[in-house]
């Protein structure tokens, strides 16, 4: 290799992945404005009402925004697509070359039949008519990391066409006001990622890592349904759910598993679509959205003030929150495409066409793919909610963090508290947990076994509400302890001896004639002054609620 | 020895009347003494010994691997040798030296070949003479056979005898060259319009072009990828089957071979031409055909009908849109294929640094001759967005049209075509270089090409890859019989000089 090697290291930063999770940080909705600019370095995803319309400062023209999206998805495959090479995140540069990857004269490519698979999954999974035959083709550029001079892709029949991709956004104030909205997916085709550039500018060189060079992709290209950046960043969120459930792309937007480029234009309703620009590079859910919304805010700003919108292609800055040109080479570039020669048609067959005596090894067959689909989020949705009762934007959160279900299921599985209960510590009390530190649910002190055996306690009664949320903030602190050794050591466990709970509510209302006085003249506020004094005098290990039986018994006898 | 074909020289090492080393030792001397001809880019010594010692031990114990074993052969410089450099005749691969070897060189040295070195070429396989490569023009050893220096002493007198020699045709010159001057049993060539029949014609030798999908291309660097084919150089057409025999078949690297498994064949010892109908194409008989060339083609004609063939004209009614929609498909893919060479992974990189495209240009200036940046410039041309339609796709189409016709004389009945190879027999280099390479090309190729477009599976046609390509007879070896039969006396005189 010509160019010096030079660790990733150094670029190797890391975004948290930005949950649309329909909870708190939709609740807001701010309209596009102007104004909204000086909002942008807040953290929440740009708020959005449904259309992006807008009145006008003069009250007469209303705006709408059409946003289309092509998302590329780095197919989870051991191998890359046209070569034996393997596929591994953050290698060594320049290790997982083969000879076809550095376009050594005379190599060939050799089409991945995973890649294949992988590609005829995901268009079915998204509703896709599946091309029998599809096409390979050369798209020509000359940069330093597509060593051939061209890519390898499908250009002019894609393996998949005319699908769909259901998705949902809350609507109104409340997160659970959720509306669900479909987007046409034009097409999905196979070709090939390309490696790094690493600029040195110091030293003014470019060092090129390869690793990355024809590892397969999905391109999967989103017609322009869309109308903001939050309808984007949830059709993104869902299709990313998608292809995680599939196992076709891990689909991890900070590692560059996914990356979506938009298009972007805004118009009167009635009147004929606007010149659109492309935002390219959109590394995280959350810049996608600000990108989206920034630029839909610049387009009518700059409409409105009499200028015009230029055909250009444009990056997003997400330290300044906003979208500049890109020193463009590629906008006006002819790609001079032509079939790739060294490829014969891709051909894929269904049950029916299937030719008789073909080596399994040799042929796919359609059918047999969608009849071993996995389950895919919208359905494991609906099934929360009809196994377990749950409210809908409860199943989104439980889908849309990542193992969060994983850890909900396996909590059911080992409890015997209340499917409701469960769903309520998951997201309310772990998920705050989790949030709060910034960690990942396989990051998380406490285990699901844990969680079972804590939630287990507080069913039987062993334990009250406010001692569970205290073993729990020690299961979070000390890892390795079980919750029974936490609730004996802290003695946190309910009284279970009756007598001895009448014995201090009796001394309480002895020590305390006044309150006992207020109660019996009507006041009933006075009990829970008492209950809270028996709680006391016990360390918070009585149930109120038999406290407070004895209490009335005691006071009526 | 050397004279022999590669069958008897195959039973001499069986039988032990000569060793691997002693025909490797003396193919080496050859070479050395017909270091002139400039058929050899690079002559691959130490490998070779080595190969033939391993040869010689594998006989000894009695395991040898067939009929290639310890025979010498030869590469054209456009096929990947692992640790030998790879040139294309090109400054842009100078010390290019591959790290692995084409599948068709593999299954040679797997059989036991000794490989002599790598042969000369015109620039990345782009000409019909051999004579535009960065190494120079390759010589027809027939230049300096008894009877062409008595033709020429008969006609000038008082010309330079050095600028006499001819040229070899091409583009595997080296190949033909190197088989014709018997310093190798046989050679690989490469064919995308003609490259080694062309030779092959004007050296005297059997230029065999294997169907399209027969033999694998991984290893050969590219210049047509839909036409392009690894091509077989022998001195007898027995010597030619038993080295397809060696190279056919699957390549799970290339997927346009195809995946039906190849039979073994064996060429009847005589040949019963009875009930084989022959076809000649009338659009063959062109204006620019040398009368010479005539008369052997309908003496060939006439062999086979005198031998009981039924020979009938037939019509290959696009045959005169070939040649420009052969050159419309060969420059795009060209375009494309050498956009690879960019001075980054490996080859000829400048010593200007400004900036990367800067670097590009100067790479490829002085990386590539005229011929091949014509070349690339002409493609791109075509596959411009606007142009695209117009020309690309337009020569498909016809592509499809030449390709139908020789479906539908198949379709007739006949079985084979017999056609002329070249316009003329082979000219002095003087004369040759008085046209340009485009010229030249476009001449040379006339007869040869269309098969090439023929024989693939167009890409938006036929979805199999098992198309039955349409097979062609040349009357290459019929044109040189007189001179094939003489070869014994000749050797002799061309050794001596």
């Amino acid at each position: 290799m010509a160019a010096l090697m030079l660790r990733w290291s150094c670029l190797g930063k890391r975004w948290v992945l930005a949950c649309i999770d329909g909870g708190s940080r939709h609740g807001r909705g701010a309209a596009i404005g102007l104004t909204s600019r000086r909002k942008r370095g807040q953290s929440s995803v740009a708020q959005q009402p449904l259309i992006a319309v807008q009145k006008s400062r003069k009250g007469e023209h209303e705006w709408a925004a059409v946003v289309g999206l092509e998302i590329h998805a780095q197919i989870s495959s051991n191998s890359k697509l046209f070569s034996g090479s393997q596929v591994h995140f953050a290698a060594p540069p320049n290790s997982l070359v083969s000879f076809f990857d550095a376009s050594l004269p005379g190599t060939l490519p050799v089409l991945n039949r995973r890649c294949v698979e992988a590609a005829v999954m995901t268009g079915l999974a998204l509703n896709c008519r599946i091309n029998k035959k599809s096409l390979f083709d050369r798209k020509h550029y000359f940069y330093a990391d597509l060593p051939a001079g061209y890519q390898i892709t499908q250009q002019r029949l894609p393996i998949a066409v005319n699908g769909s991709l259901a998705y949902s956004v809350s609507v109104g104030k409340k997160p659970s006001q959720v509306s669900t909205r479909t987007v046409r997916i034009k097409q999905i085709q196979l070709e090939q990622d390309s490696g790094k550039s690493l600029h040195d500018e110091p030293r003014s060189q470019t060092l090129i890592d390869l690793n990355r060079a024809g590892v397969g992709l999905l391109e999967v290209v989103l017609e322009p349904d869309m109308s903001c950046g939050e309808e984007a960043a949830s059709a993104v969120r869902e299709l990313q759910l998608i292809l995680q459930a599939l196992g076709t792309s891990q689909a991890n937007m900070a590692e560059g598993q996914l990356r979506v480029d938009a298009n972007i234009s805004v118009h009167h309703p009635g009147e004929p679509l606007g010149v659109r620009t492309e935002v390219k590079n959109l590394n995280s859910a959350r810049f996608l959205a600000k990108a989206i919304d920034f630029e839909i805010k610049r387009q009518i700003h700059e409409l409105e003030n009499g200028r015009k919108i230029l055909n250009e292609t444009r990056s997003f800055d997400d330290k300044l929150g906003c979208t500049m040109p890109m020193r463009d080479k590629e906008g006006k570039q002819d790609y001079r495409f032509m079939p790739e020669p060294n490829l014969p048609p891709l051909l894929l067959y269904d049950t029916a066409s299937l030719p008789p005596g073909a080596d399994p090894q040799q042929v796919i067959n359609i059918d047999w793919i969608r009849e071993r689909l996995p389950e895919l989020p919208g359905k494991t949705r609906e099934k929360l909610i009809q196994q377990y009762g749950m409210l809908p934007e409860h199943s989104f959160t439980l889908l849309n963090e990542v193992g969060l279900l994983e850890f909900f299921q396996n909590v059911i599985k080992e409890t015997r508290a209340e499917p409701k209960k469960v769903t309520s510590w998951v997201l309310n009390i772990f998920l705050g947990f989790l949030k709060q530190q910034n960690l990942a649910v396989n990051e998380s002190p406490v285990t699901p076994s844990a969680l079972a055996e804590l939630l287990n306690l507080l069913d039987r009664k062993a334990i009250s509400s406010s001692a569970a949320r205290q073993v729990f903030e020690e299961l979070w602190q000390s890892k390795g302890k079980t919750p029974s050794q936490i609730v004996s050591e802290k003695k946190l466990e309910l009284m279970q001896d009756q007598e001895a709970l009448e014995r201090v509510c009796h001394t309480v209302m002895e020590g305390h004639p006044q309150v006992v006085m207020d109660m019996k003249r009507g006041n009933p506020r006075a009990i829970n002054k008492l209950i809270g004094l028996v709680r006391k005098a016990t360390l918070s290990r009585a149930d109120p609620t038999v406290i407070k039986e004895i209490l009335e018994r005691k006071l009526s006898s | 020895m050397l004279g022999r074909t590669l069958r008897e020289v195959s039973t001499a090492l069986k039988q032990g009347h000569i060793t691997p080393t002693e025909l490797c030792q003396k193919c080496l001397s050859l070479i050395k003494k017909t270091k002139f001809l400039n058929a050899y880019i690079t002559v691959s010594e130490e490998v070779a010994l080595k190969q033939a010692e391993e040869s010689e031990k594998r006989y000894k114990k009695g395991h040898s691997l067939g009929d290639l074993d310890g025979i010498p052969v030869a590469v054209k410089d456009n096929f990947s040798t692992s640790s030998i450099e790879t040139t294309c005749a090109s400054n842009m691969l100078k010390g290019y030296v591959p790290p692995y070897n084409a599948t068709v060189v593999q299954k040679l040295l797997d059989k036991g070949a000794v490989l002599m070195g790598k042969t000369n070429l015109d620039e990345f396989a782009m000409g019909s003479g051999s004579t535009d490569g960065v190494f120079g023009p390759v010589k027809n050893p027939w230049s300096y056979s008894k009877q062409y220096r008595e033709k020429r002493k008969q006609k000038a007198h008082g010309e330079n005898e050095d600028s006499n020699w001819l040229i070899t045709g091409g583009s595997s010159g080296g190949s033909a060259a190197a088989v014709a001057a018997f310093t190798c049993f046989a050679a690989l060539g490469s064919d995308t319009g003609g490259s080694t029949r062309n030779p092959a014609a004007h050296c005297g030798v059997v230029g065999f072009k294997p169907s399209y999908g027969l033999v694998s291309r991984h290893g050969l660097i590219p210049l047509v990828n839909s036409m392009d084919v690894p091509g077989i150089l022998t001195r007898c057409v027995d010597d030619a089957a038993i080295v397809l025999g060696m190279l056919a078949g699957h390549d799970p690297k290339d997927s346009t071979t195809i995946q039906d498994p190849v039979k073994p064949f064996t060429l009847p010892t005589s040949a019963d031409v009875n009930k084989l109908c022959i076809g000649i194409p009338k659009e063959y008989l062109a204006p620019e055909l040398s009368s010479e060339v005539r008369s052997f083609w309908s003496k060939a004609a006439n062999l086979f009908e005198s031998e009981g063939a039924k020979v009938i004209e037939v019509s290959l009614p696009h045959t005169s849109y070939s040649i420009v929609c052969y050159h419309v498909l060969c420059t795009s893919e060209v375009a494309s294929n050498m956009a690879r060479f960019d001075g980054l992974e490996y080859g000829h990189r400048c010593d200007i640094n400004v900036s990367t495209e800067a670097m590009y240009a100067a790479t490829r200036r002085e990386g590539f001759n005229d011929v091949v940046r014509g070349r690339i410039l002409s493609g791109n041309f075509f596959l411009l967005k606007e142009n695209y339609e117009n020309y690309f796709i337009k020569a498909q189409k016809v592509r499809r049209l030449i390709a139908n016709d020789f479906v539908n004389v198949f379709n007739s009945g006949v079985d084979v075509l017999l056609t002329p190879t070249t316009l003329s027999e082979a000219v002095p280099y003087l004369e040759f270089i008085k046209e340009d390479n485009r010229t030249r090309s476009a001449q040379d190729d006339i007869f040869t090409q269309a098969v090439n477009m023929a024989g693939e599976n167009l890409t938006s046609a036929i979805p199999e890859p098992h198309a039955k390509e349409p097979e062609q007879l040349h009357v290459t070896s019929f044109s040189y019989l007189p001179m094939t039969n003489e070869l014994a006396g000749i050797i002799e005189t061309f050794v001596v000089t």
